[in-house]
């Protein structure tokens, strides 16, 4: 365990393997709430949120159920089972004790169960951090900071596009293009951007 | 037998589930860089949707109507298990090449769609025609990308070479490249509906 390889997760899952832009994972919720700034912010925070805690979760039952009981091939089902009923259980949670939090997240935390990214990065992390059926060393620090990161790299893309949109707002477009092809077209050319970072080596 | 053809037909074109309705667009962009590739993807995810949208169909009378997501998602899950087993089995290669988006197929939200807005309301013949056809119209969207991309990317079709004394651009081939065709797909799709009316 060292700093380098920290600061090379942190890179490569922020800005070179970032979530939306290159693993696309999370574009349902991306194109279609990226309008405004402020429900933007909400929901990337509620997906980091869920990202992380999921990720927690699903690295135990991987590491204590899953492999030594030698069924992995059932890490699909038990990994999308635990995501629902954690959303689910998050979502009671908070609207029983933070009613203004519930608000804030408001019809965004039970649309997280579907979203792809929180599945696509437990199922990352039980790729990347498990090998030959062990895990390797400081497994489960790296997968929390994987998921950390990669709630990183979906706020910042969410923060840009939902910047862009709103500003958009004002623009004349062609009709044809109008919201959603407009948005991946835009998507389409933050992505290159992001490419600049390929290639940046530790 | 007339019904039951229209809904395998509406998926193809009228109710195209990546253009018309934008669903389970993250596995498209995706895996959309080879046509081999497109129709791993395309066949996989017809086989799940086929499947999952025939046993909704027969238990959607005894499932409780609260908790019918997360039976729906068990059974979506179960089926994509057994793809991904079939798929390492028999096709490692390409079980490599499509890696975590196989699994993924169990948040697609075409499948569980599908699931919740047709399969919970409509008997079994027509839930399986309905997922025969929402999956081939998934697959020739599929088709249609990656044909793109491959032909403007890597100046191939299938991994032929075609066109000879052709610099491809590489950048349709990466993950910006898959965003602006489907954008402008997309886009294009707009203009023909607009005309039809």
């Amino acid at each position: 365990m060292s700093i380098a390889v920290f600061l090379t997760i942190f890179i490569s899952a922020v800005f070179i393997n970032n979530v939306i832009l290159s693993r696309f994972l999370g574009l349902c919720s991306f194109i279609a709430i990226s309008k405004q700034t402020k429900p933007a912010l909400a929901m990337s925070f509620a997906v980091m949120f869920v990202i992380t805690m999921s990720s927690i979760i699903t690295w135990f039952i991987y590491r204590f159920l899953l492999i030594p009981f030698n069924i992995t091939y059932l890490r699909t089902i038990s990994f999308i089972l635990v995501i629902a009923a954690f959303v689910q259980l998050v979502e009671m949670m908070i609207r029983k004790f933070a009613p203004a939090l519930y608000r804030f997240f408001g019809i965004y935390l039970p649309l997280i169960t579907v979203n792809c990214a929180v599945l696509g990065v437990a199922v990352l992390n039980s790729d990347m951090f498990f090998a030959q059926g062990k895990a390797v060393p400081a497994s489960f620090l790296y997968s929390v900071f994987q998921a950390v990161c990669a709630g990183l790299g979906f706020t910042l893309a969410m923060l840009l596009m939902s910047g862009i949109r709103e500003r958009l707002e004002l623009c004349d477009v062609p009709k044809a293009l109008k919201d959603f092809p407009l948005g991946f077209i835009i998507a389409g050319i933050m992505s290159l951007s992001f490419m600049g970072f390929n290639g940046f080596k530790f | 037998m007339k019904n039951i053809f229209q809904e395998c037909v509406k998926g193809i074109i009228k109710e195209n589930p990546t253009f018309v309705l934008a669903l389970g667009l993250c596995p498209t962009l995706a895996v959309s860089i080879s046509m081999i590739n497109g129709l791993g993807m395309g066949a996989a995810a017809t086989f799940v949707l086929v499947f999952s949208n025939i046993i909704i169909s027969m238990i959607k009378g005894f499932v409780p109507n609260k908790i019918r997501i997360p039976c729906f998602i068990v059974v979506i899950a179960t089926f994509v298990t057994i793809t991904e087993l079939l798929m390492k089995a028999y096709s490692p290669a390409l079980n490599r090449a499509l890696g975590i988006y196989v699994p993924l197929i169990v948040v697609n939200c075409m499948v569980l769609g599908r699931a919740e807005a047709f399969a919970s309301k409509n008997n079994i013949w027509h839930s399986l025609f309905d997922g025969i056809g929402m999956g081939i119209g998934f697959t020739l969207a599929l088709l249609l990308i990656s044909g793109i991309r491959e032909l403007a990317g890597a100046g191939k079709i299938f991994g032929l070479n075609i066109v000879k004394g052709f610099e491809p651009a590489a950048v349709i081939a990466m993950p910006s490249g898959a965003l602006l065709v489907i954008g402008l797909l997309l886009g294009l799709f707009n203009v023909i509906k607009r005309r039809d009316k």
